[in-house]
């Protein structure tokens, strides 16, 4: 029950995007088509699952026995790095058209707040493993989530009167308050959690 | 202000190129510790001094970085002096390190600096690399401020934890939840560009 919870909470309560603003440059840049909306939010997810699964060993058999808990983020990072890296190759050799469509984005997962988010919080909130896990799963899905509904209304943007300073940026911004105001609805389901 | 020279370096990052309403970089912190001006500010100071060493640092050693590793070279400077900063947050200003929460961390994965290493610091001398930092970070804190300053006046009828507003006030909740940050923000992008086409 409790994996559940977590798991939903991650994905559409606290939205990672929607409400804790986390992984907004990719929400923003790549969000203008679904098909590559899809791919970057499968890419997130899986870098995020595995991030969660590594991040939680790390620090509970290298950083905390050795009592090197500030070097928490530095370990956190280079984890990050390196998979981004493994999933940026992965997909060169095996699906090159969605490498040629991810472009510039692939390695900015790296500076993609929502993975490092994600292992701070699971750290921070002290989840055990399988919490980890569920949690980062749930928080690629939320993910993926928000920028497909994204990619689908800014697609059908193209089409629409936009005042013209706000086109591009700022339009975007106004949607996703909108969109955040729409997920704040699904708080009621459980509370603050 | 000729491009390349001292003073267009510094002041590109305050408006023309602003990383926030031009660049749209470093987003997460400027939605998320926005909700009062205090916040944005202190974030602000964070993201000044972690820029500013970092981009110093880099711009000295860019020569010995093979440049197969540079963005995890950079991303290590960036989490160290990140780490300074968190720890001494934490020592000197408990409360405010409570309310920035992980959003002190996740300076490292914050785009602008990254970006400021990237495209300035590796490639320019430490004090062209120095101006573009604090032109950059100035830039940001500004952003934050204001951004605070709209949201905490509406949301709570204060201004740095002073009421502004009498007892008759009712205060806009959803200013101070995301919804707020995000609406508010596209407004200032909308307003900058129409400021940016008026003024050519």
């Amino acid at each position: 029950m409790n994996l559940i919870a977590i798991f939903i909470a991650a994905a559409v309560v606290n939205n990672f995007v929607l409400s804790y603003f986390l992984g907004i440059c990719p929400f923003l840049g790549v969000s203008g088509r679904v098909s590559s909306a899809l791919g970057m939010g499968f890419a997130v997810t899986f870098v995020m699952t595995i991030t969660a699964i590594v991040t939680w060993l790390i620090k509970h058999y290298l950083l905390l026995p050795f009592g090197l808990p500030f070097l928490e983020y530095v370990a956190f990072i280079l984890v990050i790095a390196s998979m981004v890296q493994f999933v940026e190759m992965f997909l060169k050799k095996v699906v090159p058209p969605l490498y040629q469509a991810l472009g510039i984005y692939l390695p900015l997962i790296t500076t993609n707040c929502a993975i490092l988010g994600m292992a701070l919080f699971a750290s921070l909130r002290q989840y055990d493993f399988l919490e980890t896990l569920f949690f980062g799963i749930g928080a690629g899905v939320g993910f993926t989530i928000a920028l497909l509904i994204m990619a689908g209304i800014r697609e059908e943007l193209d089409t629409a009167d936009v005042p013209k300073p706000l086109r591009g940026a700022g339009i975007t911004l106004i949607i996703a308050g909108l969109l955040a105001l729409a997920f704040m609805g699904f708080a009621g389901m459980m509370g603050t959690s | 202000m000729k491009k390349g020279s001292a003073i267009y370096e510094f002041l590109k990052g305050i408006w023309k190129d602003n990383p926030v309403l031009v660049m749209l970089l470093g987003m997460c912190p400027v939605l998320a510790v926005s909700n009062t001006v205090i916040n944005g500010f202190a974030m602000g100071m964070a993201v000044l001094f972690v820029l500013v060493m970092s981009s110093l640092v880099i711009s000295t050693i860019k020569r010995i970085i093979p440049s197969q590793v540079r963005i995890p070279s950079f991303i290590i400077v960036i989490a160290t002096f990140v780490t300074i900063a968190d720890l001494f947050l934490r020592a000197q200003f408990p409360d405010i390190s409570k309310a920035l929460g992980p959003f002190i961390p996740l300076i490292i994965v914050n785009c602008i600096i990254l970006a400021r290493q990237e495209a300035f610091a590796s490639k320019n001398n430490p004090w062209k690399s120095l101006l573009d930092a604090l032109g950059m970070s100035i830039g940001f804190t500004w952003v934050l401020v204001l951004l605070g300053l709209v949201r905490e006046l509406l949301g709570f009828g204060t201004v740095a934890g002073f009421r502004v507003f009498g007892t008759w006030f009712e205060p806009w909740i959803v200013m101070i939840l995301p919804p707020g940050a995000f609406i508010t923000l596209g407004i200032f992008v909308g307003l900058q560009k129409l400021i940016m086409r008026r003024t050519g």
